[in-house]
């Protein structure tokens, strides 16, 4: 073993060399400037928030002037202009798919409003398109309530409520999906680029031949494993900082109420757990192509099932405990916690423990890898 | 021709017969390099034709386009009497040709047994089982592989896989046989061998003409005629014996090297080696023995190497060498026996004995993307040598190695002698006392080859250092003080160069190299032999099977396989459709992904995707305790949806554990609630909600709010107030009345999956071939473009449909999604589907040319298509532009609407016929298109 000055020496010179490597690979490094730039961005104004360009069909049997006055607050952008159709069209336009929505406006509607006799009407909704019919039903409840209140307040006045019910969303007043969207597209490309790039890394250098060579010199594959951990932990880290910064604080607008620091110094931790699965996964693959295969199989699970996208608390026991043993989800809570609500150390410490916990068992599974299929590498 | 082992007079065979290869003012470049300037050559018929000349000049370019696997850029290339330019003639000869790439097995499938190789080609010529075993019989029996029939190709000896690639080769008894470097990287006693089989063959099919490109000039007198190859020019063609007298030179190397043009030989002089004056013994080995498990790679090597002195290795691939030097650098500690440095046990933990010692492997291991004087930097520092010093050491070794120009650009773009030069450099950059070297000179041209001897000799002589160096080279062996032979782990002798020749009574180095190699492998030469691989030192003393008697085997020929191949044969088809399951089925890593690839991610989907929230924490901040407030928050704690935690005590408290992520919601009911409420004073509840996580917030919302309104009627009616509304939107969720995601979502995901995951497999299935290099066989062989696609498409479209059925069931039990509607519907829709998802991952494998490039780019075309543009999310009813475009004409949209329709919808094929149409479409379309882009030459 060499001695601790040695090592850190050797580390250092071999992650510079890492550094050298990766500025002539220029694929890779669009990947990295496109991944926290564009993607980011993307990520961040793809959904609109709002409905659009749902399809819906109206059946009018009443034919009054509230009928006509609902069916023209249905209008592009949010609707595409509703299509007339007769009551026994409705199950087959529902079959083929052609509208989300059917709107049955029974006879005699408007009188029985007047009357106060409360008549309905019935919203025929395809709920096999789960995400617009959840946002598109809100939005004809409100449309038609408004229009029908509009239209009986010209004839009499309507009671109050007893009780109030006042809505405040912390942290994020207007609930604006593009805010969580930025922060989780960076969460989720620091885990497929901590993985990706120490992984191909240790591969392109055992397809080259070049990991032997580097082991008839006085270096260890310690001093290998982590010079590849942190000079990659260092990119990875320099551009999610960037992205945070420039991107999401600047260009996106986004106002970020944590701390930069913290979060940096988590994104390093959790770089270092990421880096070790990729090593770990490099040990097992035998070139790149198998690599590849076995990041979307790792990849996949770990980005969607961290609660990085939808809240871990609805999924089954099983998985939430499976996922738990992950960095990612742990990572995920700190960074949520960190970014989102402004958490400090005193509230994430147990997370951060975990994150560096298990960082510290893939570091260790890896390197006893690296060691074992170095040994048994023949001629 | 005439006797099996002396060549054919050279003078009869080219004056009666045409030419059978004749090219005419032929030029072929890549990129700047001219792989062909202008050649003009007529090759005679029936003999056998030698292309000499140094790595990199052009000879496998020529053979590629004498073999039809490369497209002409200029010129006229004509075989076997018609234009190789026309697809028409290639088609009508290519039964008529073998070609045998450059590459240990290159054209080999490494996972197939040697019996399923042969196999494989048999059939792609159309031949009968009956036919295509006896013909296996006969050749694996006269190659000696017959033992090995089982063995995966992977698994053999280069010496064997060169063997086997001829039997593959010569499976359809061709009349022109091209063998590129067939030698290289093989024994010389196999090396014999295959030249002893080769002359055999000839022998039974007289007629039959073979090309050889070889780097080996001994090989290399044994043809009947030469082509002298340099950079893309013929120097002369002729018969050995011509070229000799031609130049004056009495070995073929030397004519060789006076036929090269002055320039390229620089200050070439002829290399002196001055005497050794040994020192004290610097490397001592005591009985190494190394074993991999069962496998004794190495054992009872015994050695004492003094200081200065240059001692060779040699021995075949795989026989122990390079295991050896691995355990002489510490780099491998040996399972037996010690090895000693200076004295000192070498221990492979010990990072200091590195220092005394430099290594420089076969491959260039070096970093090739950074600049050679980055790379000589970088060895110094992990060598800690002091700045000033490496500074110094560097300056000096670029001038020494002849660098100094080179000195800023990158490995990758320099040729192979320089890169050698920075390895040796590499190597000796921190003065160690033993040097290395594993075949160091392998593929260099022989001008290079020298230039590297000189400096090799130079440090040994004056600096002092000890030298290991293994070569395939006799005349470089020849240089060494003393040599070692290797042979299965074993020393089979050591000693000087002229003592081992003077011992064994032979009359060259590589005469004794073989006498002794036959003589450890129980093999005979000359004649019948041939039937043993050295590397197999268990197997060689089998009897060698005796040659197939020669008779019969004239008329076979020609007679069967010779007439012109069918436009479109089945068999061809299912030939590749047979080969792509067997390898599927023994690579793990693609075949989980193909077997449990989507069920994997179905899971995954299924539980993260979904946008049911259930189990929202939530606390309650009562400031009023009274009655009123308590019925109110027993609403909500009732509710399926809330998960009731600890009350809250104040404000921060609500802050705090917000912040936490404790609490996804937090509500606070104002002091004097009860009192108010019964006043009519409308007090006011505050909800916090927890908008980290938009989504839960919003749905947190709107389960609040209708707890909210239902206390409230609750409260009213009880009040006896009515509280009807205006009027009553009665909403139906049709197909899935409670809104569950998992119903919406299941649907959706199979035929997401079904696009993902097919097509990236089918796609690397064919690029795995581009890269590995046996799509060879698809240029040279009969099979036509439509028949490689199909065959293989089909194991594919099997495997989609399993994963399809694995899904189905994954759906109806785990996540007891309700199929309403025709399961043949489904079944019938899944297969057109199937079908045109692989057909576009064999679409993107004309694109791409990697594996990894074809993994991002199926990845990318299928995922964001799907997802996007193919009503997963939003239907496509609602986009626009080229969105909608993608969508009417993306597969999945229709699969999308036949998976919602049958499962959710209850519906048949009467009512999906609109989603069949065009999924019908897409198949011949992406088919057509994909054998339209596919290449069946290389560029």
């Amino acid at each position: 073993m060499g001695t601790r000055n040695g090592t850190l020496h050797n580390t250092w010179h071999l992650g510079i060399k890492e550094f050298h490597s990766l500025l002539g690979d220029w694929p890779m490094l669009f990947m990295i400037v496109f991944m926290f730039t564009v993607s980011v961005y993307a990520d961040a104004t793809a959904k609109p928030e709002s409905l659009h360009r749902a399809s819906i069909a109206v059946v009018d049997e009443d034919q009054s002037q509230l009928s006509s006055r609902i069916i023209a607050a249905l209008h592009p952008p949010q609707f595409i202009d509703p299509e007339r159709i007769e009551l026994a069209e409705i199950d087959p336009t529902m079959d083929a798919g052609r509208h989300t929505f059917v709107l049955d406006i029974p006879p005699n509607f408007q009188r029985d409003v007047l009357a106060g006799r409360s008549p309905a009407l019935q919203l025929n909704v395809d709920a096999t398109r789960q995400s617009q019919a959840q946002t598109g039903t809100g939005y004809i409840q409100n449309i038609v309530n408004d229009e029908i209140r509009s239209f009986v307040q010209r004839y009499r006045s309507t009671a109050a409520q007893p009780v109030q019910l006042v809505e405040r969303a912390m942290f994020n007043p207007n609930l604006s999906g593009g805010w969580f969207a930025a922060v989780t597209a960076i969460i989720n490309n620091i885990t497929m680029l901590g993985i990706l790039l120490t992984g191909a890394a240790l591969i392109r250098e055992r397809e080259h031949g070049t990991i032997e060579h580097l082991l008839v010199m006085p270096v260890t594959p310690f001093e290998i494993m982590l010079s590849k951990v942190w000079s990659m932990g260092v990119v990875v880290l320099l551009a999610s900082s960037f992205s945070l910064q420039v991107m999401v604080k600047g260009v996106l607008g986004v106002v970020v109420p944590g701390s930069a620091l913290l979060f940096g110094a988590a994104s390093l931790l959790y770089l270092f757990a990421a880096a070790s699965i990729g090593i770990f996964m490099g040990t097992l693959a035998r070139n790149m192509p198998q690599f590849g295969l076995m990041t979307i199989l790792v990849l996949l699970p770990l980005q969607i099932l961290s609660g990085a996208l939808t809240p871990r608390e609805s999924m089954p026991e099983l998985v939430q405990w499976l996922m738990s043993l992950t960095p990612t989800t742990h990572f995920v809570s700190l960074a949520q916690g960190i970014l989102f609500r402004g958490a400090g150390l005193d509230v994430v410490w147990p997370a951060f423990a975990m994150v560096a916990l298990i960082g510290g068992v893939f570091f260790a599974l890896a390197l006893h890898r690296l060691r074992s299929t170095i040994g048994k590498m023949q001629s | 021709m005439n006797s099996a082992t002396g060549p054919a007079a050279p003078s009869t065979a080219p004056v009666v017969r045409p030419p059978v290869v004749r090219l005419v003012d032929v030029e072929h470049r890549y990129g700047d390099t001219l792989a062909a300037d202008h050649v003009t050559l007529d090759i005679p018929a029936g003999c056998m034709v030698g292309f000499i000349g140094p790595d990199g000049v052009g000879k496998s370019t020529w053979l590629g386009l004498i073999a039809g696997a490369r497209q002409i850029q200029q010129g006229k290339v004509e075989v076997l009497g018609g234009d190789m330019a026309s697809a028409r003639h290639r088609r009508d000869v290519c039964p008529r040709i073998a070609y045998m790439p450059q590459g240990l097995g290159k054209n080999l499938y490494p996972t197939l047994s040697v019996f399923e190789n042969v196999d494989f080609f048999g059939r792609l010529f159309g031949q009968s089982r009956a036919e295509r075993e006896e013909r296996i019989a006969d050749l694996l029996a006269s190659t000696g592989l017959a033992e090995f029939a089982d063995r995966p190709a992977n698994k053999l000896s280069g010496g064997m896989k060169q063997k086997l690639g001829l039997c593959c080769a010569l499976i359809h008894d061709p009349d022109l046989l091209i063998l590129d470097e067939p030698t290289t990287g093989v024994d010389p006693l196999s090396r014999r061998q295959f030249w002893e089989l080769i002359d055999r063959i000839r022998e039974r099919r007289p007629g039959m003409s073979v090309l050889v490109a070889t780097a080996y000039m001994e090989e290399a007198e044994r043809y009947d005629w030469l082509v002298a190859v340099d950079a893309g020019r013929v120097l002369a063609t002729g018969s050995p014996a011509e070229l000799r007298e031609r130049t004056g030179a009495d070995t073929l190397e030397d004519a060789f090297l006076a036929l090269l043009p002055p320039e390229r030989l620089g200050d070439h002089t002829p290399l002196t080696i001055p005497p050794l004056e040994a020192g004290e013994t610097v490397i001592e080995a005591r009985k190494l023995q190394m074993r991999f498990g069962d496998f004794v790679a190495v054992d009872d090597v015994n050695l004492q190497v003094r200081r200065g002195e240059i001692f060779g290795f040699l021995g075949s691939n795989g026989c122990g060498k390079s295991t050896t030097m691995k355990m002489l650098t510490g780099l491998l500690p040996p399972t037996r026996g010690e090895a000693l440095l200076l004295g000192e046990v070498l221990d492979a933990h010990n990072i200091d004995t590195r220092r005394r010692v430099g290594y420089m492997s076969q491959a260039f291991s070096l970093y090739a993307e950074l600049s050679v004087r980055r790379n000589l930097q970088l060895h110094a520092d992990l060598f800690h040598l002091p700045k000033a010093e490496g500074e110094a050491r560097i300056t000096e070794l670029a001038r020494r190695f002849d660098l100094e120009p080179v000195m800023d650009e990158v490995p990758e773009a320099l040729p192979l002698g320089i890169r050698q030069r920075l390895q040796l450099a590499v190597a000796v950059l921190h003065r160690p006392d033993v040097l290395i070297l594993d075949e160091p000179t392998s593929g260099v041209d022989p001008v290079a080859r020298d230039h590297f001897w000189e400096l090799i000799i130079d440090l040994s002589r004056k600096d002092g250092v000890t030298i290991f160096i293994t070569t395939h080279f006799m005349n470089e062996a020849q240089r060494c003080d003393r040599i070692s032979l290797m042979h299965a782990g074993r020393i089979l002798a050591s000693g000087a160069p002229d003592e081992l020749a003077a011992q064994r009574g032979a009359a060259s180095l590589e005469d004794a190299f073989v006498g002794y190699l036959a003589e450890a492998s129980g093999v005979k030469l000359g004649g019948s032999g041939g039937g043993a691989d050295t590397n197999a030192p268990a197997e060689t003393n089998a009897p060698s099977p005796q040659l197939a008697p020669a008779n019969g085997e004239g008329e076979r020929a020609g007679s069967t396989s010779h007439s012109r191949p069918p436009r479109f044969s089945l068999a061809r088809l299912l030939s590749f459709s047979t080969r792509e399951a067997t390898e599927l089925r023994r690579d793990p890593f693609r075949l989980t992904l193909a077997l449990l690839g989507t069920v994997i991610l179905m899971l995954v989907m299924g539980y993260g995707i979904t946008t049911d929230v259930e189990d929202l924490s939530y606390a309650v901040l009562d400031l009023d305790r009274s009655t009123a407030s308590e019925s109110y928050t027993l609403n909500i704690s009732g509710s399926r949806y809330f998960q009731e935690q600890p009350p809250l005590e104040s404000h921060a408290d609500i802050d705090r554990r917000m912040r936490a992520g404790e609490l996804a919601m937090a509500l606070e009911i104002p002091p004097n609630f009860g009192r108010d409420l019964a006043r009519g004073a409308r007090p006011e509840i505050s909800v916090w909600l927890d908008g980290a996580m938009p989504m839960r917030a919003e749905v947190a919302r709107g389960y609040v709010m209708g707890v909210h309104a239902q206390t409230l009627t609750e409260a009213m009616a009880s009040a006896g107030i009515s509280a009807a509304p205006l009027a009553d939107i009665a909403v139906r969720y049709r197909y899935n009345p409670d809104m569950r995601s998992l119903i919406a979502m299941v649907p959706a995901v199979i035929p997401m999956l079904l696009v993902f995951i097919p097509a990236m497999l089918t796609a690397l299935g064919v690029v795995r071939e581009k890269e590995l290099g046996s799509i060879l066989n698809v240029y040279t062989t009969p099979v036509t473009k439509l028949e490689f696609l199909l065959g293989k498409q089909l194991p594919y479209i099997a495997l989609s449909m399993f994963n399809c059925v694995l899904m189905f069931v994954l759906a109806i039990t785990l996540f007891d999604v309700p199929f309403k509607g025709s399961l043949t519907a489904f079944f019938t829709g899944a297969l057109l589907y199937v079908t045109a998802t692989t057909g576009l991952g064999l679409l993107m494998s004309t694109l791409t040319n990697s594996q990894i490039a074809a993994m991002a780019g199926t990845s990318i075309g299928t995922l964001l298509p799907a997802i996007q543009f193919s009503g997963m999310l939003d239907p496509v009813s609602s986009l626009e532009g080229g969105g909608a475009l993608i969508g009417e004409m993306y597969p999945t949209t229709h699969f999308l609407t036949i998976s919602r329709g049958t499962f959710s919808k209850a519906l048949d094929f009467g009512d999906l016929g609109g989603a069949f149409i065009p999924l019908l479409m897409a198949i011949p379309v992406l088919t057509l298109l994909s054998a339209l882009l596919l290449k069946k030459q290389a560029r």
